[in-house]
This record gives structure tokens, sequence and C-alpha cells, in this order.
């Protein structure tokens, strides 16, 4: 990392944690929680869609096993939401493994393995709904007792720190990836799959673990979830708009790059905060995502963050 | 080195190869020629693990890999290269050979440097920030050798690495190839180009529709008659001994 990169990262983190203080309202701050939440669960994507290429349209399916999976071992097990967390990682990271390892030893690959993750999704959903121990429709609550003890917090900020540090995590999972053999082997595997076997890389085994990794970062993002709105149900923990948005964050931002998911997400928090504030028609914030990342497709295939790079090319710099 | 017995491989009707036998002996260079749909491509496919013979046995190391996988041949130091170059396009010249370097290499460092080190064995030392997909067919060519070489193999299957080059191109190639040799690498290489293979295989043996129909020392192999009628049709080799000429 150049002396300039350590230095703007700095000022960014210095900016992260001073942000809750200056924002106006308690409303800001949540807005600013559910960017940064946002740029994790992309970065979760990311780690399977961008770096290894494994496009995947049901990667809520991750966090929404999470989501369950913390919250019954809480509302229904009386676990402390706190050791219920790592739980609900491992359970998205066994679902993550499982679902890799059939999909991709049944060898599929690009659409067909997107359209498999979607149906896995809507599998889970239906399940979630019409199972006991998920009370099917009618969700789960979670006893309010804003606590900190209890993964309850009265003032917002305190869940936009625990949310810093969840981004935090997750970039230095992509910034490890960037360096490591492992994230050597997915880029292989994401630009040529037989040029990676050729060189002997275990192209079965990389992508099933980088799903397992993927799974984990999203399961943990279930329990913050469900923490910070104290109700899940089936479309909320499984439906398809929490998969496009992960999705959406990293293309828009840019895939397979470090810092993609969170440019996309602060892209995106502001355009849905700027169309929610211009008009209140409802779905407007999703023609426009969407404009934005046909836009983004045609004209930008690196994303936002290749925008950057392409800068500092220019300048003489390099990579980015 | 390598003991390739028996080899088959059918494709619906087809024998692609069809009782293939081939020895690999330490430290040579043997050549794999044949005319174009001869089955040298999907030889090597067999060989390296990519496509599961039918029938046939390969050993390599003294060990059977008949029907493992690509990796796990790769791993026990047998490596392949792709007559259609198959280049991580969106990747550095030196992100592309450090995935080779990586799997002998586990620290950053030492398989940078190692990747460094072989891309100026084969000539690219100035392109390792060039992004692989920008590269010229002889530069793929090149970039292919590199990262097998880069994995520190035993045994490389090079597949067509001088098709598509013009002389000089290949000249430079035949120079590279020796060295690697030279290295204590062994080569088995697959040509179409018959003067580079002449150039550079002790031994070489000749496949046509699947079977090996002649195999011997380059000398030997031009002037068998069996080989000239497979690659010039059927009554050439009488009518270039009657002094038709041509060739």
């Amino acid at each position: 990392m150049s002396a300039r990169a350590r230095l703007l990262l700095a000022l960014g983190a210095v900016a992260a944690l001073a942000l809750p203080l200056v924002l106006p309202s308690n409303y800001a701050v949540n807005v600013a929680v559910m960017i940064l939440f946002s740029a994790f669960l992309g970065q979760a994507w990311n780690i399977a869609g961008g770096f290894a290429g494994q496009t995947s349209f049901g990667h809520v399916v991750f966090f929404g096993t999470g989501a369950y999976a913390s919250t019954i071992l809480h509302a229904t097990w009386g676990w402390n939401p706190w050791l219920a967390w790592p739980m609900a990682a491992l359970a998205g990271g066994a679902v993550g493994l499982g679902i890799g390892a059939l999909a991709f030893r049944a060898g599929l690959r690009g659409s067909y393995f997107a359209l498999v993750t979607l149906a896995f999704a809507e599998v889970f959903r239906i399940l979630a709904n019409s199972a006991e121990f998920t009370r099917g429709g009618l969700g789960i609550l979670i006893k309010a007792d804003a606590r900190a003890a209890n993964f309850q917090f009265r003032d917002p900020a305190w869940f936009y720190y625990v949310a810093l540090a969840l981004v935090a995590a997750s970039l230095a999972i992509a910034w490890w990836l960037r360096r490591s053999r492992f994230g050597a082997q997915l880029a292989a595997i994401r630009e040529n799959e037989d040029a990676a076997r050729a060189l002997g890389i275990d192209v079965l085994r990389a992508k099933t673990l980088c799903m397992g990794i993927s799974g984990a970062m999203a399961g943990a993002g279930g329990t913050f979830y469900a923490q910070k709105y104290l109700y899940i149900d089936p479309t909320i923990a499984f439906g398809v708009e929490k998969s496009v948005e992960m999705l959406l964050v990293s293309m828009i931002g840019g895939a397979g790059t470090v810092f993609g998911p969170l440019v996309g997400a602060v892209a995106l928090g502001f355009v849905g905060e700027a169309t929610r504030a211009l008009t209140s028609a409802q779905g407007l914030g999703l023609v426009v995502y969407g404009i934005i990342l046909v836009a983004i497709v045609a004209r930008l295939p690196d994303g936002l963050i290749g925008l950057f790079a392409r800068r500092a090319a220019r300048r003489g710099g390099r990579d980015a | 080195m390598l003991e390739v017995r028996g080899l088959t491989r059918a494709f619906g009707g087809l024998k692609a190869v069809d009782g293939v036998d081939l020895d690999v002996p330490e430290g040579a260079i043997v050549g794999l020629i044949g005319p174009n749909g001869a089955g040298k491509t999907t030889c090597f496919a067999a060989i390296a693990g990519f496509v599961k013979p039918d029938a046939g046995s390969v050993r390599f190391a003294g060990a059977d890999v008949t029907g493992r996988e690509p990796h796990v041949v790769a791993r026990a130091g047998m490596v392949r290269t792709f007559q259609i170059t198959q280049p991580f396009a969106r990747l550095s010249v030196r992100e592309n050979v450090m995935v080779g370097a990586w799997l002998r290499h586990a620290r950053r460092a030492e398989a940078e440097a190692a990747a460094e080190r072989v891309a100026r064995a084969v000539g690219m030392g100035a392109m390792l920030d060039m992004r692989a997909g920008d590269l010229t067919v002889a530069g793929r060519k090149r970039l292919e050798l590199a990262r097998a070489l880069a994995t520190s193999p035993r045994l490389l299957l090079l597949d067509e690495v001088m098709a598509g080059l013009n002389p000089t191109e290949v000249a430079e190639i035949v120079g590279v190839v020796r060295s690697i040799r030279d290295g204590g690498v062994t080569i088995l290489l697959i040509e179409h180009v018959m003067q580079a293979v002449v150039s550079l295989a002790e031994q070489v043996h000749v496949l046509n529709q699947g079977r090996i129909i002649a195999r011997g020392t380059p000398a030997a192999i031009v002037a068998d008659p069996a080989v000239v009628e497979a690659y010039l049709g059927h009554g050439a080799a009488a009518r270039l001994a009657g002094g038709g000429g041509g060739g």
C-alpha cells in the first residue's frame, strides 16, 4: 500500500468513527447504519460473486439462515444474542458450503448457478413459512429490552459502531483475498477454470470454501438485522430484495474490488434517500437503481471504483 | 518419467485416441506430431486428466495417475499448456504467472519473486504489468509457458506453443524450451510445425487417426513413408520417391 493510500484510509477511518457525532438526527444515523450494513452484505456477496466470479441471485439464503439461527436461539431457547451471533455465522457458512458443494459438484456455472441459488432462497422461504420452529408466516418477534448486554441499543450510534466493525472486518477479509494464495486461486477460477485446474488448483474445493466464507459473513449479517429491527419473517429473511441489494451494491461499486461494495452502498444509499425525499411514489427507488445498474454495466464494467482506478492510472500510478 | 499404455478415448463412435503407447524418459524432449485431427490434443487431455480415458493407463514418476483430476496431476508435477491459449485475461502477466507460482510457494513475496524469475526466463520481463488480455499471440504463448513453468513441474506437456508464430518467434521459443529442459524439466511437446519438432526433439512419436504410426529420431521420422503419407495423403510417398518433387 502506498503512503498516499494509507493516509486516505486513516482519514476515512477517522471520519467514519466521528460521523455519528456530527449527524443531525437519529434518522440520519439510522440511514448511515443501513448503508454500512448494506456494504457489509455486499462484501459477503462480493467474495463469491466478485472475487471468485460465482454470481449468485440468492445470497439472501445465508442472511436469512443466520437471522433465523440466532433469533431462534435467542427468542426460543433463551441464548444471549451475542453468543448466538457466531452460531448464525456458522449456520450461514454451513449452508454456503452445502449449496456450494451441491451446485459446483453438479458442474453448474454462470447463469445456471445463479438460478439454482435463487431457487434455494425460495425453497428456504417456503420452508420458513410452513415450519413450526420458525413460527411460519407470523415471524419471530424479539422482546425489546434495550441493554448492550442484550445486543440492543437505545442510541442508534451503537448499532452504527457495530456495523462499522462489521464493515472493517469485511474489508480486511477482502484485502486478505487480494493478497493471498486463496484469493489468487479464486481470481484464476473467475478468469478461466480450465487453466486454473491445469495449474494445480482444486477448483471444486476453492469455490465451495469461498461460498462457505461468503455464507458465514451473510449469516452474521442476519443476526445484526434481527437485533436492529427485533423482528424477522420469511419474506424479510429470504425475500429476493436483499439478494438483489447485495448484488447491486457490489456490482455498482465494483465487483471483485476491496472497496467496491462500500462505494456502491454509499452511492445507492444517497440515491435511495434522494428519491425518497423527492417523491413518495412507491418503488421509484428501485426503478432508479435499475437505471443506474444498466448504465454501470454498459459504461463502467469495473463499477464506480473503476472510475477512480482509471484516473489513478492516468496519473501514472498502478493497481488501485 | 511418463509411461502411457494402451490409452484409448472415444467420442461417440470416433476413437480419437486408440491404444496409444508412449514413453518419455527423464530429461528428454519428446515430440508428438501428426496431422490435424490426429488426436494429439485429446491424447494430452487424457494424460493430464482433463478427459477420462476409456481404457489404458498413465504412469507418472512411478505412480498411477490414470483418470486423476487435473489439479492432482499438476501437483504431482505434470503440467500442461493449452493450444488455444487460456490467459487469465483481466489479470496482469505477473498475477497470471503467480497463480502458477503459488502452487509451490506459500508466501506472497516468494511467489512473486518466483513468478518474476520465470517471466524473465521466458523473455516476458518487460511485460509483467501488462494485462494478459492485451498480449499478442506470441505473448500469450509465452504466458502459457511461463505459468506452467512457475509451478516447478517435473514434466511439461506443451500443446502447440509454436503454432501461429512467425519464424523469428519460433526460433526464440525453441531456445526457451531448450533452456527449460536444460534446467532439468522433462518435456513432451505436441507440434504441428514439423521443423520445430525436428530441431528440438530427440524422440518423435507420430499420431494419425488416434494411433501411433511411427516412432524414432526426427531424421528417421521424416524419411518414413507412412509419416509422409499421413501428412500428404495416400500415395504421396511413392510419388515423392519417383522424383515428382514438391514438399
